[in-house]
């Protein structure tokens, strides 16, 4: 299959704000190395998954793919062309193409505009339809994630919704241009237990309906099982392993990898994990730990490990792990 | 065993200026020593609410309009003031979903462990009491050098352990732990919940653990409470409730979360959302969403009836 997306050695470092005066002594200037080198390709009709714990940078791969960052280094393609190259008014019509639903549905509407107008918005941006025209498409989506009946809910703000259903109005208003490509930050990380499988329904659903292509960034591997094609696994700003999800799930070969599977809570009393699970927490992205990022924290570490950087190898069919072992 | 908390019809609204808020309707709950319940529910089912009247910690307008709260054989409800204060801390300790809001930013931890102490135990030295932050520390697998760090000094997930380890110090008998790894990410959360196992044996303790994380629940809880809509829905065994539920919405809850190790190729998800508080739907609070619910489900409240060595709340067992 083609490949829609293409991510190539993308980096992003933030610099550390401090104050005036450290600024006038200080050395070197720190960085915070969000994405360290990440490369990994979408091809169109996939799902990929990004997975990682908080500060892994999955949010920050997540918006250098739409150009919603620059980034410091490395390029995103984007059907074959790098989306860095557009100019800003190119890339506004792009994003007809590329959408993003974030993960809370509270903040990420406005509470001063009704439902209808905001999934409406989009399109009073990159079309020009006539505001019948609008309507009746807005309604149409409307309909489509589960907002019935549309012409009742039309006219409601955020407030009056619940959170199942708000989330499936940014769903509607990421949809409503037609996109090829979205990127779906933690969407159902807000919702209610319950109503959680009913937006990963909807979601697998409109993936068929639209023929969407999703990236997919959840920190729930148990999430991503149901609805990804691939993961990536992140830490510290870099993949550590990707792959097809059932081969990654079933043979993991990172270490961090086995940890994060292990770690999952199972809704099962008689369950007990026996992959031991290691002590300490994830460390400072500003100054990494040298060679392998997840050495003081691994089990199986080797001498090699505090020293060299492990690079991605094929271990299985297209699964790729970034370790010595 | 012996009963340690006996809860029993218990109400609590929020009257509020569009109406009042039926939080808690009617629950009775019994809590055996050295147990773990797991009180389980989505967001708004009333569960928070439940473990803030224990200690009788509800924002006002919140109060308990109905019901008694035994704590070995007194009631909490009819407490003075001055005696629930002895109460918290030293006998019911609480723990909460977020450790960076529950902790000082501005006093080491130290500080804060030696505030604790000094409030029930006014004769301690502060030398004994030092000694005691430590010897706490260290039983939580932190270096007690730590103690002398400021909260953002650590990371979030010792953050929650001191402030374990704080519920802990006076040698409480009952902890209400509210969504306590919620904050914590995966990895951070296992750690917790296997140190949380170990304490309850170490210190001999009765856990209210309250969660929307059936994971959770399962790897911890002797027993299961699963609230909806601020009733109670069904009240059993852990494993058995996991094996067989038996009220359609934990049924339904159970079967709409994804399980890493099953092979689920589809969830089954349960139409609707939580019910509005204000107003709730008549009779059975969840038959709006309920697969099987009846005639009579749309008009009367089922009672909480005994079933199989659990208590349900439905008319299928009625």
């Amino acid at each position: 299959m083609e490949e829609l997306l293409t991510v190539t050695n993308l980096k992003k470092y933030f610099p550390l704000q401090k104050g005036f005066i450290d600024n006038l002594f200080a050395k070197k200037k720190e960085f915070v190395r969000a994405v360290d080198n990440v490369s990994f390709d979408i091809k169109k009709g996939e799902v990929m998954g990004l997975v990682g714990e908080s500060g892994c940078g999955k949010t920050t791969t997540g918006r250098l793919t739409l150009r919603l960052l620059e980034p410091t280094a490395g390029d995103v393609m984007y059907n074959q062309r790098s989306i860095f190259s557009y100019s800003k008014k190119e890339m506004q019509g792009m994003r007809e193409k590329m959408q993003i639903v974030f993960q809370d549905p509270y903040a990420s509407l406005s509470p001063r505009m009704a439902i209808g107008k905001a999934i409406g918005h989009p399109l009073v941006i990159h079309s020009n339809k006539n505001e019948r025209e609008t309507k009746e498409r807005c309604l149409q989506i409307m309909e489509k994630v589960g907002l019935s009946p549309a012409s009742f809910l039309y006219k409601k703000y955020p407030h009056q919704l619940s959170g199942g259903q708000r989330q499936r109005v940014v769903i509607a208003r990421a949809l409503i241009t037609n996109p090829d490509f979205v990127v779906a930050d933690e969407p159902i990380a807000m919702a209610d237990v319950s109503v959680r499988a009913m937006l990963l329904e909807l979601m697998v659903q409109l993936k068929e309906e639209f023929d969407l292509t999703y990236l997919f960034i959840t920190h729930g591997l148990a999430t991503a099982k149901y609805i990804c094609d691939r993961v990536a696994i992140m830490y510290l700003g870099k993949i550590v392993e990707i792959g097809p999800l059932k081969e990654v799930f079933k043979n993991p070969a990172h270490p961090y990898t086995k940890t994060l599977l292990a770690a999952v809570p199972v809704p099962d009393p008689k369950y007990r994990r026996t992959h031991p699970i290691p002590k300490g927490e994830i460390p400072s992205a500003i100054n990494p730990p040298p060679g392998c990022r997840f050495h003081p924290r691994c089990i199986s570490a080797k001498s090699t490990c505090n020293v060299h950087e492990p690079d991605l190898v094929e271990v299985g069919e297209d699964h790729f792990v970034a370790c010595f072992l | 065993m012996k009963t340690i908390l006996e809860i029993e019809n218990l109400a609590v609204h929020f009257p509020i200026n569009i109406g009042t808020v039926r939080a808690v309707e009617d629950v009775s709950l019994t809590l055996k020593q050295g147990e773990v319940m797991g009180l389980v529910g989505e967001s708004g089912c009333g569960k928070s609410t439940l473990g803030f009247s224990i200690l009788r910690l509800l924002r006002p307008p919140g109060r308990i309009v109905k019901g008694k709260m035994l704590y070995h054989g007194r009631d909490i409800v009819q407490m003075s003031e001055r005696e629930i204060l002895s109460l918290r801390g030293r006998k019911i300790a609480m723990i909460f979903q977020d450790p960076l809001t529950s902790l000082n930013p501005l006093f080491r931890i130290d500080q804060q462990f030696m505030e604790t102490l000094f409030t029930h135990e006014k004769r301690l030295s502060k030398t004994a009491a030092f000694r005691r932050a430590e010897t706490m520390l260290e039983s939580l697998g932190i270096s007690p050098e730590r103690l002398l760090e400021y909260p953002h000094q650590l990371s979030g997930g010792m953050r929650q352990r001191i402030m374990i380890g704080m519920g802990l110090i006076l040698n409480p008998d009952l902890l209400i732990a509210d969504e306590p790894t919620t904050s914590l990410d995966v990895i951070v959360e296992a750690q917790f919940l296997d140190l949380l196992n170990e304490l309850r044996k170490k210190f001999n303790l009765t856990i209210i653990l309250i969660t929307h994380n059936l994971g959770n629940v399962a790897q911890l809880a002797d027993r299961i409470t699963v609230m909806y809509g601020g009733t109670l829905v069904e009240v059993g065994q852990a494993n058995a409730i996991f094996d067989n539920p038996l009220h359609p919405y934990t049924r339904g809850l159970l079967s709409s979360i994804p399980n890493i190790k099953l092979d689920q190729p589809k969830l089954v998800t349960m139409p609707g959302s939580p019910p509005d508080l204000v107003n709730p739907p008549p009779g059975c609070v969840f038959h709006p969403r309920c697969p099987r619910a009846m005639e009579v489900c749309r008009v009367e409240r089922p009672g909480v009836y005994k079933c199989d060595g659990r208590l349900v709340s439905c008319w299928l067992y009625g």
